[in-house]
């Protein structure tokens, strides 16, 4: 569990970040979302001490990150950047067991580890260990960045704005694959985006900052449903708000017994999948089905229905 | 490639046969000596010469690396910045001051031979040296620096692990830059007698003899055309392998 206990970062009289409280359960994503100049960069670099507070306190399992040295706690927390930042005199394998090496894990120990985490990754070993960070796509380096911030398994990962640097397919594989890996594991993500899109999709819960000052904190639902000041909603968007509100509940949701007409739909595709598909086919109902057996159909009537009750 | 190894190669057999074997020069030589005179010069050995030559940009340019670059670490540390200015100052002065003049002071308090030399070259070297050393460590990408000290890398670790190693290459073009200046200006240090390639080209100025002049000048500047480019070398390697070239 991460606590963040009335965090305060003053610039002379400036408050980057306010007295910002905020806990995030072990082996959640919560996204950090925000304009530029809103303290939420500074409020994830104080988390470790890439920038002192100038006060209150963060605990990581209870115990207080100001009792540690700093590059020692930062050891424990794995860290992924904009634009990767991997060392480019260094192989892929020495990038990725760059930490496990610090903290004086044996020889074969790190090697297996650097194996395991690009095939979690969909990179062959073999193929890719001896690379130079050069000699690697844009979506491989993203990749080996963040197989670095998790190769020796940390309490947390910070991520500032990881996909930030990518191109907009290669960004949603990049985002449903930590999504993926981040269920597999089980880690604790704390992630700053000023794409409310990316907050939605990844985060269990979403810290929105304006100003230095946390606004609104809660599931991606809550947000989208109920924003909490006229920041948070222009942040979401009108226009956008139906379709954010149905991109976040599975057609399982919603699925009656009966049929329907047309291509089928997996049970944990989206509402807003759902009605796409409805729109685009002019149909009534799509049918749903759960790995190849039909589950009954979802109607348009009842998408309507949901995304009138908002929350 | 070809052309230039091949180039290389005929201008490494040159320069060892005009160190090696001088006398076989002697008609190519001939037309400039005075009548008469001498044609090849055979005082002293040119190979002790050309070693000894070579010793002296060696040992000034060693140790002109090692406090070029050990002040441009201090000045991009965090503390050293406020230093930037002076230690500027320093070494450009190091530079604008004549060579001679340094001889010159030098010689009251060192007496004769290489130790003037030495420390004129030490200060003329300096200046080349540290601007790269500053630029190549002030001018890393900035998210690997971030992400050495996000990942847990100290102080020491990021210099010894990432800022030296990335910067080497662009150090090294003030070294190449600095050696190349030293071996030329190290033929006045026999002025003040230091046994330097230098003692060929005075004598011949000495006694109106260009034919010493020309194997002077040849054998000094061949061997600097010859570390030049092994340098020019050696840097494309090193940035080829920090992943920069």
């Amino acid at each position: 569990m991460i606590e963040i206990d009335r965090i305060t970062k003053l610039y002379g009289q400036t408050r980057a970040v306010d007295a910002v409280s905020l806990t995030a359960e072990t082996g959640t994503i919560t996204a950090i979302v925000g304009t530029s100049g809103s303290g939420k960069t500074t409020l994830l670099r104080m988390i470790n001490r890439l920038v002192e507070p100038s006060s209150g306190e963060v605990r990581i399992n209870g115990e207080p990150t100001h009792a540690v040295k700093p590059h020692l706690l930062r050891r424990r927390i794995g860290y992924a950047i904009q634009g990767h930042g991997l060392f480019p005199h260094h192989t892929v394998a020495r990038n990725i067991g760059a930490v496990p090496e610090l903290l004086g894990w044996p020889k074969e120990k790190i090697a297996a580890r650097v194996d395991e985490l690009l095939t979690l990754f969909g990179m062959e070993p073999a193929e890719f260990r001896d690379r130079l960070p050069l000699e690697l796509s844009g979506g491989q380096q993203q990749r080996v960045g963040v197989a670095r911030a998790l190769a020796s398994r940390p309490d947390l990962l910070l991520m500032d704005e990881p996909f930030g640097a990518l191109d907009p397919i290669i960004r949603t594989r990049a985002q449903e694959d930590l999504r993926a890996i981040q269920r597999k594991l089980g880690s604790t993500i704390m992630l700053v985006t000023h794409d409310m899109d990316e907050a939605i999709r990844l985060g269990d819960r979403i810290a929105v900052m304006d100003g230095g000052r946390l606004v609104q904190y809660g599931p991606p639902e809550e947000i989208v449903a109920a924003p909490a000041t006229a920041f948070v909603a222009d942040m979401v968007g009108d226009a956008e708000r139906p379709m954010r509100l149905l991109s976040l509940i599975p057609v399982s949701d919603l699925v009656e017994p009966g049929t329907a007409e047309g291509a089928p739909l997996p049970a944990e595709a989206t509402l807003r999948e759902a009605l796409s598909a409805c729109l685009w086919t002019g149909r009534e109902a799509v049918p749903v089905e759960t790995e190849g057996a039909p589950a009954g159909r979802v109607t348009l009537a009842a998408i309507r229905a949901r995304a009138e009750r908002h929350a | 490639m070809k052309p230039g190894m091949f180039l290389r190669v005929a201008l490494i057999a040159l320069l060892l046969a005009l160190v090696l074997k001088p006398g076989a020069f002697a008609p190519a030589f001939a037309p400039f000596a005075p009548e008469n005179g001498p044609v090849i010069y055979t005082r002293s050995s040119l190979l002790s010469l050309s070693l000894s030559h070579l010793g002296l940009v060696a040992m000034a340019s060693l140790a002109a690396t090692i406090v070029a670059v050990t002040l441009a670490i201090l000045v991009t540390r965090p503390a050293g910045a406020a230093f930037r200015p002076l230690s500027r100052t320093i070494t450009n002065v190091g530079q604008t001051f004549p060579p001679v003049a340094v001889l010159a002071l030098a010689v009251p308090a060192l007496g004769f031979g290489a130790g003037p030399t030495l420390v004129a070259l030490f200060l003329y070297g300096l200046l080349p040296i540290f601007e790269n050393a500053m630029t190549g460590l002030s001018t890393l990408p900035a998210s690997t620096m971030e992400a050495a000290r996000g990942i847990g890398l100290s102080r020491w670790q990021r210099l010894w692990r990432v800022e030296l190693p990335l910067a080497l290459p662009v150090i090294l073009g003030g070294i190449r830059l600095s050696v190349v200046i030293a071996l030329g200006t190290a033929t006045i240090g026999s002025t003040v007698a230091a046994r330097t390639l230098g003692e060929v080209i005075i004598a011949g100025l000495l006694t109106s003899n260009t034919a010493f002049v020309l194997q002077g000048g040849l054998i000094v500047g061949l061997f600097a055309v010859l570390i030049h480019d092994a340098l020019v070398q050696l840097e494309k390697y090193l940035a080829q392998r920090s992943g920069r070239g």
